[in-house]
């Protein structure tokens, strides 16, 4: 071996030793705040952000507070400062991910929620400068340097979280819009209706064949009315989802009726060869109620005796 | 806590109300379990003179192409001995997944649950007397 | 939030009757702790019930893996059927609906593709048949059931 290696192992030396300084740090990092938690809960409970999530109980902020520290502390002792998949992170990310997510529905977005945790920094550092007064300036910086990472990387696995929880919102919004602009209506005792609007794709098809067949269960609907006015084209897949649904419903025990077939729909299902089979069709809604009625023994009828 | 596996199709419970014959059918049956009922209730009909059947599969999470079989035919047999069958109680989730499986089973008669299971079964009656009742 | 999900892989045996409706109420069970909505749920139950039973009843029995996807989102469950049995010699008539070997309906393996988002059919004559069918968890909730 030359000189070449010998000196490789040198550089190889140092860098070990560099990192057996970082942990050695790390950990003294973690022995203070394991030392510290009481006071270090006590001060965060009263931060903005901890105020915020926990409006109703401060004691359910000071709990709250100390599980993070106890997070922030195992993370520490493995000397992993920078590693936010660290595991010591794991029994809170649910809690950051709640906080998170009750930040964000009262309207605070990503940045703001990280600067809120940011700011959890400074009552520690305080603490840490207390506690380092018999030490020297460079150990103390060091367990600064090591603080700042630690909450650095305590700020990324909440803008991990806070970002799925505003992604988890959205999907949540766009269920409900789709649910808002699919209403199933009770039209008579056994007869449910939906209203069709817009175009049917294959997430809207199978958002209303659900809606439908759990309205068909809770108001023990015979009859199904399935009103497409104001579905602007028909094509053959359209047809296949309205298809589905009924054939769904035919074998749960209800009847489908299709109405409010414009003429020009009319035109291009035959043109386009699909076929509805033995499916009920009506041109308006008004029409596939009075069947509907009609099939339980009720008539409809304009002079009807009122008594 | 799930229940221990059922033994033979003693463990489908069915019930004689007048002419008809009520099964209930739970979650857990066994292939083994299904086609021992299908027997059963083909021997239960010839012996009682039963001629209705209605199926309750509310309780069931899962058809699958077997079960669906064991359903037809077993509709299918109570037909050959006079005897009409509904199945009953179908979950919305069951339905769409039989759809997508492909399987209508378009010789079987359905009712949402088991008293218009009874009443389309009345109604079928030839001997039924006088109008066809409103449904309620 | 779903519940957190069980991260490892289980094997369960595929030899008799009690085995299948075990496999469906672990497959359940795992889908639901994945958070995939009930209709997804019971497509994957019924698939792998449809599977399940091919193996059983043409593959002289065999194995199945469930292995939970968690790694990233979508979350998924995938799951593999394996068997020794004699092998398909003709999988387009296999996977043809209707087609039939052993007295069922003949939707098993056509069927179940369309329940699940991946199919993969690994079959030699003679050595055995690997069905691996994968779901993903959709990033639209599940409907709510009925109208409060």
């Amino acid at each position: 071996m030359g000189v070449a290696g010998r000196r490789s192992r040198g550089k190889e030396t140092m860098r070990v030793s560099e990192q057996e300084a970082v942990e050695s740090t790390a950990r003294g990092l973690g022995v203070f705040l394991e030392r510290r938690r009481e006071q270090i809960a006590q001060r965060w409970a009263d931060a903005p952000l901890f105020r915020a999530v926990f409006t109703v109980s401060r004691d359910e902020a000071v709990e709250a507070c100390k599980a993070v520290v106890d997070a922030l502390c195992e993370v520490a002792s493995t000397g992993r400062l920078e590693d936010i998949a660290a595991p010591g992170f794991d029994r809170v990310r649910e809690q950051l991910g709640r906080m998170s997510g009750s930040r964000t529905r009262t309207g605070a977005g990503p940045a703001q929620i990280a600067d809120e945790f940011a700011a959890l920094r400074t009552p520690v550092a305080e603490l840490l400068r207390a506690e380092s007064a018999g030490t020297s300036v460079a150990e103390e910086t060091e367990s600064l340097l090591a603080l700042t990472a630690l909450m650095g990387t305590l700020r990324l696995v909440v803008m991990q979280t806070a970002l799925s929880s505003g992604e988890e919102l959205i999907a949540r919004q766009r269920q409900q819009l789709l649910e808002v602009a699919t209403p199933v209506i009770s039209l008579w005792d056994g007869v449910v209706a939906v209203p069709l609007i817009g175009t049917l794709d294959s997430a809207r098809s199978q958002i209303v064949m659900e809606s439908l067949l759990e309205s068909i269960v809770a108001r023990r609907a015979r009859y199904a009315i399935l009103d497409i006015t104001g579905v602007p084209t028909v094509d053959s897949l359209v047809a296949q989802h309205l298809m589905k649904t009924v054939a769904a419903a035919r074998l749960m025990g209800a009847e489908c009726v299709i109405s409010g077939i414009r003429p020009a729909i009319a035109q291009t299902i035959v043109h386009l060869g699909i076929d509805l089979g033995t499916v009920l069709t009506r041109a308006s809604l008004a029409d596939a109620l009075a069947y509907a009625l009609s099939q339980q023994g009720i008539e409809v009828s304009p002079h009807a005796e009122v008594r | 806590m799930t229940p221990p596996s059922p033994g033979p199709a003693a463990a489908v419970p069915v019930l004689a109300l007048g002419e008809t014959l009520l099964v209930t059918l739970h979650g857990e049956l066994h292939d083994g379990t299904a086609e021992l009922l299908q027997q059963d209730l083909a021997e239960r009909i010839a012996r009682s003179g039963a001629v209705g059947v209605v199926i309750d599969i509310s309780g069931v999470d899962m058809v699958d192409s077997f079960l669906g079989r064991v359903l037809a035919e077993t509709a299918a047999n109570a037909r050959v001995l006079a005897a009409r069958t509904v199945v009953v109680g179908m979950r919305p989730a069951v339905a769409i997944t039989l759809v997508e499986l492909g399987l209508t089973l378009p010789g079987l008669t359905t009712a949402l649950d088991v008293e218009l299971g009874l009443e389309l079964l009345t109604r079928a009656r030839p001997a039924a007397p006088g109008r066809r009742e409103r449904g309620t | 939030m779903p519940d957190p999900a069980p991260s490892r892989a289980t094997s369960l045996p595929v030899g008799s009757d009690a085995d299948l409706a075990r496999v469906r109420r672990q497959i359940r069970q795992a889908a639901a702790g994945l958070g995939f909505g009930l209709v997804q749920q019971t497509k994957l139950v019924t698939a792998a019930s449809e599977l399940a039973r091919n193996t059983l009843v043409h593959g002289g029995g065999g194995h199945v893996e469930i292995t939970p996807l968690t790694l990233g989102e979508p979350r998924g469950l995938r799951l593999s059927f394996v068997d020794r049995g004699p092998g398909i010699s003709d999988i387009e008539l296999a996977m043809t609906d209707g087609y039939t070997s052993g007295g069922g309906l003949g939707l098993g393996l056509s069927g179940s593709r369309r329940l699940v988002d991946e199919f993969a059919l690994d079959t030699e004559p003679g050595t055995g048949t690997t069905v691996t069918v994968t779901s993903w968890t959709t990033a639209i909730p599940a409907a709510r059931p009925g109208a409060r």
